[in-house]
């Protein structure tokens, strides 16, 4: 949902479109759920690669109870499209928050049993420090972002340098590495998971009630009850369906803080209601080219597992 | 000169077999239980009948060979691993005289055994005329080397506590206390060696499928590989009888408790040698992996020199006391 945000985020600047506030605290509390089943997923298959098979599989189980939130909310569990240009596209389902809460209680004592197993084990330790270093001039240079760039110690984070939606208001603490090595980069993640857990929290309070989409007809289509009982919601719902809306002139681009780094979305209009150009700047393309930086001095093993650390999807590689 | 009766023979060769297809399933169920999911349980009631699945399948299966393997070299490889694990548990004592031969180098037959070992994966290979499976191969190999010297002194250490005996009497001399307890560091580290040494994960880099390609039987389809794999397994349950013998007692009774005699010596043997293999599927569900060169230096730089460190002070201490046996 990070991408379908930034996607959306750039359409919104473009428009000069206001999201409203509630639509602003979904969409936090969405990207915060996504945050933890990417560091669920990429933690542990990287841990799978180093040879411990059981935090993969713990990790999966609690990763299907989010994937059972995207399904409440959206209808699918991975590919959610959710997050619309103007604000998201469904109010939260009765219900959603309490399950939230009830499952964000127990998920912190499923981080420690996580932690249990790797943090302090020798074998782990062995493995992952000092393997993979990168230094603070390296990641800029090679244009890291997210967690390889926390790593060694630099600390920008999109949420906080550069604030979008809510963050300002949720101040969520930033874990920055020393070493830039493989062992730092999992303690952040595990740490990114925790503040995210604290987010969730303090999401569902400080939610206000009120409207999920900005209010403009002709940017977010209204809902099907309506739409079936006045002539103007009619247009307005087939207009954006068929036709698209038109976007303003100039270009822009827009990045927010995905799980894998920073995924930014450069977009051209020409006026029209399509597209002159969209770039996405994926954050798996820039990692995977610091590969053959960060094996240099090391063995063929501990490649695949730098492949793991950096998080890289194969898709957003090639896109 | 001792005649081994055929009966006998079957006896211990027939019941290892079926340890060694059901140890086979109990790894798979194990490590799934550990990870919240249930291991095979549609093949018969929870699973049980998975193996005879799995042997039928691989015994119908078509063995497809390299063109360029050593054709007689390729075929007898991992007979001679498995065959080597069978024989080995000549010189295990079940109970009071229940063993097949009981020559005064008992526990040195073992060993012996255990080093030809590494034979049958240097010879599976290097027969199998591929790059990735030499290279497996000599990795294992030279995994196993140091771990076998560890486990060597660790066998001295024991043995002179014990004193020069054949295995029935090595065991027969734990009535009063287990040698475990005594000697409780010697045994974790005959432990890690015996994971170490059977290519058993956190030590089993040769064989994981991310780096080297499943190691050295990467070229053995069928039966083959599973010969390999048996033999391994083999392996795993009959080090666990030197450490039954060592260090949790055998089979005399349980501190000599009434109820402890009334079950037979060998299922309480059967049920000690149980619980070494499910530790080692517990250790393999629960830690990555080595890297290979921090192996090695963990087999040269470590256990031998404390295994070393152990059997020094074992026999000053018994020296200086006169507890010699």
């Amino acid at each position: 949902m990070a991408q379908e945000h930034a996607h959306s985020s750039a359409v919104e600047r473009l428009l000069n479109c206001e999201v409203p506030l509630r639509a602003q605290y979904i969409r936090v509390l969405f990207r915060e759920i996504t945050r933890i089943s990417n560091h669920s997923l990429a933690l542990t298959t990287h841990a799978m690669d180093v040879g411990a098979s059981t935090p993969f599989l713990w990790a999966f189980e609690e990763r299907e109870k989010l994937l059972e939130f995207y399904e409440r909310v959206s209808g699918a569990r991975m590919h959610a499209s959710f997050i619309r240009p103007g604000g998201v596209a469904q109010d939260l389902p009765l219900g959603l928050c309490r399950d939230i809460d009830s499952s964000t209680q127990q998920f912190s004592s499923r981080i420690d049993e996580l932690e249990e197993m790797s943090t302090g084990n020798r074998i782990w330790k062995q493995r992952l420090v000092d393997i993979g270093t990168v230094t603070a001039q390296q990641a800029k240079d090679w244009g890291f972002s997210g967690v390889m760039l926390r790593g060694p110690g630099v600390c920008w984070d999109s949420r906080r340098a550069a604030p979008y939606d809510v963050h300002d208001q949720l101040d969520p603490d930033v874990p920055v590495g020393t070493r830039g090595d493989r062992y730092d980069r999992y303690c952040i993640r595990i740490e990114e998971m925790r503040q995210s857990v604290r987010i969730i929290v303090q999401c569902p309070n400080k939610m206000p009630s009120g409207m999920i989409k900005a209010d403009d007809r002709k940017l977010c289509p209204p809902s099907r009850g309506r739409m079936k009982l006045s002539m103007e919601s009619s247009i307005h719902h087939f207009e954006p369906y068929t036709e698209g809306f038109s976007v303003p002139a100039p270009s822009t681009y827009t990045a927010v803080e995905a799980p894998k780094g920073e995924f930014g979305v450069f977009l051209v209009s020409n006026g029209s209601n399509r597209p002159y150009r969209r770039k996405i700047r994926a954050p798996g393309s820039a990692h995977s080219q610091g590969l053959d930086s960060m094996s240099k001095h090391h063995m063929p093993a501990d490649v695949v597992t730098i492949i793991g650390t950096q998080d890289i999807v194969s898709g957003e590689v090639d896109r | 000169m001792y005649i081994a009766v055929p009966a006998e023979i079957l006896g211990i060769i027939l019941p290892l077999l079926l340890g060694v297809a059901f140890l086979v399933l109990a790894e798979r169920k194990v490590m799934a239980f550990v990870q919240r999911r249930k291991g095979p349980d549609v093949v018969g009631s929870f699973g049980l009948l998975q193996p005879l699945a799995d042997g039928l399948k691989l015994i119908l299966k078509e063995p497809i060979s390299p063109s360029s393997a050593n054709f007689s070299l390729f075929r007898m490889a991992p007979v001679a691993t498995f065959m080597l694990s069978l024989v080995a548990r000549a010189v295990v004592p079940f109970d009071y005289g229940m063993v097949l031969s009981d020559p005064n180098i008992g526990l040195l037959y073992l060993f012996a055994i255990s080093s030809l070992g590494v034979y049958g994966i240097i010879i599976a290979g290097r027969s199998s005329n591929s790059k990735y499976a030499f290279l497996g191969a000599l990795r294992s190999a030279a995994q196993m080397v140091p771990y076998e010297v560890s486990i060597g002194l660790i066998l001295i250490t024991v043995l002179i506590c014990v004193g020069p005996r054949n295995s029935s009497e090595i065991v027969m001399a734990q009535k009063q206390i287990w040698s475990g307890i005594p000697l409780f560091p010697v045994l974790v580290m005959f432990f890690i060696s015996r994971l170490a040494e059977t290519n058993r994960a956190p030590f089993d880099l040769p064989e994981a499928e991310a780096e080297s390609v499943a190691g050295y039987n990467v070229e053995y389809s069928s039966m083959g590989s599973a010969l390999s794999f048996l033999g391994e397994y083999a392996n795993m349950i009959l080090m666990r009888c030197p450490c039954t013998s060592l260090s949790p007692g055998g089979w005399p009774p349980f501190l000599d408790l009434p109820i402890s005699k009334k079950i037979p010596g060998s299922i309480r043997f059967s049920i000690k040698v149980i619980l070494f293999p499910f530790l080692y599927i517990w250790v393999r569900a629960a830690f990555p992996r080595y890297r290979y060169d921090q192996l090695m230096g963990l087999g040269r730089k470590v256990f031998l020199p404390l295994s070393l460190a152990r059997v020094v002070p074992v026999s000053g201490v018994l020296v200086t006391f006169q507890w010699l046996p």
